[in-house]
């Protein structure tokens, strides 16, 4: 797998990142370099394995329709760099 | 020009009426204080996990059965990872991969008569937070007391050919959930929202035009206005030479007319995967019985057997299948008065009237149908006039008082007793012996007047049948 | 009871100590702040130290302790805890400039479980950012320092919880596992760290990294102390529907277990081309000290394990990206204060809130579950997740256990990986496997190499077997007690 001038730019998109011109650089290399890599995994015949997301097989796992919280706001908001009395505060957004 | 059909799509999103939300314990109640119905988890704090609430499980699978839908028997959740300040994760918990129900329809009435419209799927996901710009501070305020309330989002293929047809469909959608308890679908209150797919083409093509998507329209009326507004801008444009193109646009209700919204960030790219925070759902044969075996009646059976079995016109159990809590209204007040068509009657034209003059409706303010069954009780066995039943109904609506005692209170109870009736109606008798003459000369609309008049010196007290047998038999001994 | 002889006893020790009131849970949490402040300088494997607080919880846990409130063996025994576990109100960084000021609002099940026990939490511990890395050296807050000297890492990501317990200046910590962090410092530093079975220990309050993965263990310096911590934190808990009931330990078993029978199987990958001579020679030497005690040893062929590390980076980063997306400028951790858009904000917060590896990683996940290359890559790495699955549940019909080397190498020199992220990735190649399947494993201390630092062996049991692998492990250090496997190395005794 190349990594394009183009891919870096879409994944930095994709990661809200801006990298400085020399890690964009190295990074390049370096994600070249694990790709790579990491495309050995195409040499793996995974023909008609069903993807495995959770291991264990453990089912419906549920809790009870309860409330059990109450108001916390206070320690909620109080991480936040920008907040007001009672909400957190962003620069305008847009529709 | 050509002659134009619009071809419609709509994905609606109602919200569950859990009380807790859909991955924590926080209420899920509308109207709380900024941030006051919020916790680690439903904030995103670091390190946070969610746990499914079981009865979002319940609520889908029911509204899946009730909408004719496959019920998927291995659930999964999804993440959909975008960035906004609303989605404190940085992630909606949803469904992609395996959505819960799948491949269902309903059936719709128009002016053009009945029609199906296709499920695609229904896939259970959590709201996110409200942002509120602030003048004072040129800031956004964000809220989470929305985020991880339950939704359900239903998308139906792209069948609809008309407005009257999105309405019938929302409002079949609508009366469902009600009916199954699963969700209010408040429109005002953000519980109901729907997105618009909107494209035209020329009738008799086959393929698809380009569409455009409506976000989040507001209520039924601004619904029908954005899709005609949008129908007619997308012909004139193909007309004019132009071309569609496929955006998020947004309807301005005011100004009536829709505009393209800045797109968020270029194109999406939700990088959807199973979320490993939550095991998989899977639904056993026996739970879904359990869950068919207790669905309720919906509007259709209602509506036949209002008709059928309880003799409503068509028009009124019309009225009455279109609102649950009106539903709720009647058969506890026809049940307990025994009369269900007088049941009926009070409803849609005293007790709507209520409503109206107030400028609310039936879900807003509840309203003890076994209170009005008394009413129409006490009227019906003559302890009171129909007017103070009205009155009575005022009172109830207004201040929920207990009929039978505030009928004694102000003294609304009806002289029913022929011998205390008697005298006040011979008084009237002796003091118009015009009226009386020319009654027994003939003249028997007179008596009405007469009636009139005992009314009026019963103040009001008495029923006025028993006034006029009484006034008929007196008259006849003159 | 004076410092030294605090610091020399195992965690069980002390909490006995205390119980029988030869010492105090005060004394003894004042004895390791004291060496922490001495010898912390150097070994930088704290991120915060709760000098005045510790004491204060100590001084509450002995009267718990006097009015008999708390009986737990671990009562009054001061704990170092991994800076990526919430604790409420106490700062937590993830060894990152992005939660540089992030106080929780809340405690993590496992930090709630051991306050429970009535242990005394001296600090939060150095780690690697976000847990990425496998050297605690990419920490904002410094590397760590391997307590073994020779200008050493500490191996990684629990680098600051391995050698906190290593120079004893924690007698126990907590550390976690995402894909060797408590097995491999285990092994570079010479104690005893244990991952696991997934769903044993709640992840609840575990700032996620790769959440299929994830798993809090023990790290201590014998095998009785990790055995009985696992006690104190494991357990269903409903904030964490990943997690699943389990019973607890029996350490008498432990003690008692009979190696007589009980079959071990080598897969040949752990021992092919690539591992260190000395690392194989020691973890074969202690293999051979099984058999010659009645053990039955088979080597077998596994080479899904080619594919292991192709595996975890996709699905590490992908579930990282998505966990590392909430940290936006907005709710908590660092934002830059002179920026008036939105998208800057994010940009510019992100940017400069997280190092190099940490963006890396984000960058890795966002490629792989991009739209266009989410079945090349994220589904074919579930493919082979089921491979390898598939490959141990084989394995596990035949043998008890399965033994193989923690890591290719002893404990590297400072800043050789970071220059050259593949190299550090595939130095996980020994443990990665184990996270992929959410099977049990412990590192412990087997023997050194030529340049005398210390050699972890990788004993892996069956799903929430780890009753077995404490036994092997337990049956080991007793055989080898005499050989100071865990060899003392703090200045301060």
């Amino acid at each position: 797998m190349e990594i394009t001038e183009e891919l870096i730019d879409y994944l930095q998109k994709l990661g809200r990142i801006r990298l400085s011109e020399e890690d964009r650089q190295k990074t390049m290399k370096d994600l070249g370099s694990i790709m790579g890599y990491i495309d050995k995994l195409n040499e793996l015949d995974t023909t008609g394995v069903e993807p495995l997301s959770h291991v264990f097989g453990r089912t419906n796992v549920v809790r009870e329709d309860e409330v059990t919280n109450g108001d916390m706001r206070d320690k909620i908001i109080g991480n936040a760099a920008r907040k007001s009395e009672e909400t957190i505060l962003v620069p305008r957004t847009f529709d | 020009m050509k002659d134009y059909e619009m071809v419609i799509g709509l994905e609606v999103h109602c919200e569950l009426s859990t009380e807790s939300k859909i991955f924590c314990g926080c209420s899920t109640k509308f109207g709380g204080a900024p941030n006051t119905h919020v916790c680690e988890v439903c904030s995103g704090m670091p390190g946070t996990l969610p746990t499914l609430n079981k009865r979002v499980v319940e609520f889908a699978v029911k509204a899946g059965l009730a909408l004719n839908c496959d019920i998927t028997r291995n659930n999964k959740f999804d993440r959909k990872n975008y960035f906004y300040p609303d989605l404190p994760k940085a992630y909606q918990i949803s469904q992609l991969y395996c959505p819960i129900c799948r491949n269902g329809h309903v059936d719709i009435m128009t002016s053009n008569g009945k029609k199906s419209i296709g499920i695609h799927e229904i896939h259970m996901e959590e709201d996110a937070g409200k942002l509120v710009h602030d003048e004072a501070t040129g800031m956004t305020c964000v809220d989470f007391n929305r985020c991880g309330v339950p939704l359900l989002e239903i998308v139906s293929e792209p069948d609809f050919r008309s407005a009257e047809e999105v309405i019938a469909y929302l409002t079949k959608i609508k009366d469902t959930m009600q009916y199954l308890g699963v969700s209010d679908c408040k429109m005002q209150e953000g519980s109901m929202r729907a997105d618009v797919n909107l494209s035209v083409r020329p009738r008799g093509q086959a393929e698809f035009g380009t569409r455009t998507e409506m976000k989040n329209i507001a209520s039924f009326k601004a619904i029908e206005r954005a899709i005609e507004y949008e129908c007619e801008r997308q012909i004139d444009l193909i007309e004019g030479g132009g071309k569609v193109v496929q955006e998020t646009r947004r309807w301005d209700d005011e100004k009536e007319y829709t505009y393209a919204m800045r797109s968020k960030e270029d194109a999406q790219d939700y990088k959807y995967f199973p979320d490993p925070d939550l095991m998989p759902v899977v639904i056993s044969e026996e739970y879904l019985e359990n869950i068919k075996a207790n669905l309720p009646e919906f509007a259709d059976e209602k509506r036949e057997r209002y008709v059928s079995e309880l003799g409503l016109t068509e028009y009124d159990a019309d009225i009455i299948t279109g609102n649950v809590t009106l539903v709720k209204v009647f058969e506890t007040s026809g049940a307990k008065c025994g009369n269900y068509k007088d049941a009926a009657n009070w409803i849609l034209t005293d007790l709507l009237k209520l409503y109206k003059d107030e400028g609310v409706t039936p879900e807003d303010k509840e309203f003890d149908g076994d209170k009005l069954g008394t009413i129409i009780k006490m009227v019906n066995d003559g302890k009171i006039n129909r007017k103070s039943g009205k009155k009575i109904l005022t009172a109830v609506f207004e201040e929920n008082v207990n009929p039978e005692e505030y009928a004694d209170k102000n003294g609304l109870a009806q002289v029913s007793d022929a011998s205390a009736i008697e005298p006040a109606i011979k008084k009237v008798i002796e003091s118009n012996e015009k009226a009386v003459s020319e009654y027994l000369a003939g003249n028997t609309k007179n008596i009405q007047f007469l009636i009139g008049q005992s009314m009026r010196e019963l103040r009001g007290k008495a029923d006025p049948k028993t006034v006029k047998d009484i006034l008929e038999k007196l008259l006849s001994e003159l | 009871m004076d410092s030294k002889e605090i610091l020399k006893l195992t965690a069980l020790e002390l909490g006995k100590a205390i119980k029988e009131k030869k010492t105090t849970s005060k004394e003894a949490t004042k004895a390791y702040l004291d060496a922490i402040a001495s010898l912390d300088g150097k070994y930088n494997s704290y991120i915060t130290v709760r000098a005045e607080d510790a004491l204060k919880d100590a001084e509450a846990i002995d009267e718990k302790i006097a009015s008999g409130e708390l009986k737990g063996g671990f009562a009054g025994v001061p704990v170092a805890v991994k800076d990526n576990m919430c604790t409420d109100g106490i700062l937590t960084t993830c060894g990152s400039k992005m939660l540089g000021n992030f106080i929780p609002p809340y405690d993590a099940t496992a930090v709630r479980k051991i306050k429970e026990e009535g242990m005394v939490i001296l600090g939060k511990t150095n780690m690697d950012e976000f847990a990425m890395g496998s050297t605690t050296e990419t920490s904002f807050f410094g590397p760590t320092v391997n307590p073994w000297g020779d200008n050493r890492v500490p191996g990684g990501s629990s680098g600051g919880s391995a050698a906190s317990v290593a120079a004893r200046l924690a007698p126990i910590s907590l550390g976690s596992d995402t894909g060797g962090s408590i097995r491999q410092p285990a092994s570079f530093c010479g104690i005893t760290g244990l991952k696991p079975t997934y769903g044993k220990v709640s992840r609840y309050g575990l700032v996620a990294f790769g959440s299929s993965l994830d798993q809090i263990g023990p790290m201590g310096r014998d095998v009785l102390d990790v055995a009985y911590m696992l006690n104190v934190i494991s357990g269903e808990d409903p904030k964490d529907q990943s997690s699943a009931d389990a019973p607890k330990l029996d350490l008498e078993a432990i003690k008692n277990f009979d190696l007589n029978g009980k079959t071990i199987g080598l897969p040949d990958q752990y021992f092919a081309e690539g591992m260190d001579e000395d690392v194989r020679n020691a973890v074969m030497e202690a293999v051979k000290l099984f058999e010659s005690n009645g053990a039955k040893v088979e080597t077998f062929p596994m080479p899904i394990m080619d594919y292991a590390i192709p595996t975890y980076y996709i699905i590490c980063c992908a579930e990282a990206c998505s966990n590392l997306s909430r940290y936006d400028g907005i709710k908590y951790g660092y934002a830059p204060d002179d920026v008036e858009d939105l998208m800057e904000l994010y940009i510019r917060s992100r940017s400069e809130g997280f190092g190099m590896e940490v963006k890396r990683r984000i960058m890795l996940g966002n490629f792989v579950l991009s739209s266009g290359y989410y079945d090349a890559y994220y589904n074919k790495a579930l493919q082979a997740k089921a491979l390898i699955k598939k490959a141990f549940d084989e394995a596990f019909e035949k043998y008890d256990v399965v033994i193989g080397p923690v890591a290719p190498t002893a404990a590297l020199k400072a800043g050789e990986s970071l220059s050259d992220p593949l190299k550090m990735y595939l130095g996980d190649i020994c443990t990665v496997l184990i996270n992929i399947v959410g099977v049990p494993a412990i590192s412990v201390p087997c023997g050194f190499t030529s340049q005398n630092l210390p050699v972890g062996m990788q004993i892996i049991g069956k799903h929430f077997d780890e009753q077995t692998i404490l036994g092997f492990t337990y049956a080991f250090q007793k055989l080898t007690a005499d050989k100071a496997y865990e060899q003392q190395t703090a200045e301060g005794i």
